[in-house]
């Protein structure tokens, strides 16, 4: 199924669950509430983002394009505020202000600690692909070795099976 | 076979930790809004994390302000109340709006119209 540009839902199913475990045992949720709920999931994702890009987006009207291209005008603010606009990249310090602003702080202490576990995760996922990578590189590089071992001296099976055991206990 | 178990290990760590809704869903809503370029990863994470804090905050305030302690159901109009009367939530009050009879709004339309006539 081809999803329209437009769809900027979150999925009915993942909300529903979290609505369920946000509420006692044995509470219903009607439909209309349901759908309303991700609705407002959604404008939440964009009023957040409105917060989070309203501060940049005012210094660069402010100070950059607007100034007079003047070579005799040394106006060493204006320079400043132009290239703080110019970091067009929102991180987590952001968002963490946003928060505050929209007048959500109950949310920064629980959002500072899955941060710090999904840095955590992320440095493990890397570090075990990286490792994966390594064990990849030295696997190619036994084999490589035991083919050129192979072409260049005439071995009997004999030899052979030694030589593949040594590698399979380096391997281990 | 050892490494496998470690990946896997890994992955449910981090899936315990990590957010149930779709970042990936979450960055589109979030480039649909004009201005935005880059969105750096933890920020990502951030606001999808968020965004579940707030279902759950929505959906348990409203239950709790709600006549719908009663039926043991969460219903719409619970909602509604919650985008009226809680501040936080004032800026759900255009998608939540309250809704009544058909013949109450024509009612308030019909006095409208007479406060405009004797002006």
């Amino acid at each position: 199924m081809a999803e329209r540009p437009e769809d900027l839902n979150l999925p009915n199913a993942v909300i529903t669950r979290i609505i369920k475990e946000a509420l006692p045992d044995g509470v219903n949720v009607s439909k209309e509430a349901r759908k309303a709920i991700s609705q407002a999931a959604s404008i939440f994702v964009l009023y957040a983002t409105s917060w989070l890009v309203a501060r940049f987006v005012l210094y660069e009207k402010l100070y950059s394009g607007n100034l007079p291209k003047c070579n005799l005008c040394v106006d060493p603010s204006a320079n400043n505020f132009a290239m703080k606009a110019k970091r067009k990249t929102l991180n987590a310090g952001d968002v963490m202000s946003a928060m505050e602003e929209m007048e959500f702080e109950r949310f920064l202490q629980p959002l500072r600690q899955a941060l710090e576990a999904y840095k955590k995760g992320q440095k493990g996922k890397k570090e075990a692909s990286e490792q994966k990578r390594k064990e990849k590189k030295n696997i190619t590089d036994e084999n490589d070795k035991s083919r050129d071992e192979e072409e260049d001296e005439h071995m009997d099976d004999e030899q052979e099976g030694e030589n593949e055991g040594e590698e399979e206990d380096v391997e281990n | 076979m050892s490494e496998k178990t470690m990946e896997e290990k890994v992955e449910q760590a981090t899936n315990s930790k990590n957010v149930s809704l779709p970042m990936s869903r979450v960055r589109l809503i979030m480039k649909s809004s004009p201005d935005v370029s880059c969105i750096n990863q933890d920020a990502l994470f951030l606001t999808t994390k968020a965004t579940e804090l707030f279902v759950q905050h929505l959906a348990l305030s409203s239950y709790k302000n709600g006549s719908g302690k009663e039926t043991n159901t969460l219903s719409y109009s619970d909602l509604a109340n919650a985008a009226e009367e809680t501040e936080t939530f004032q800026f759900l009050t255009d998608i939540l709006p309250k809704k009544i009879l058909a013949r109450d709004y024509l009612k308030s339309l019909e006095e409208m119209k007479k406060d405009d006539d004797s002006l």
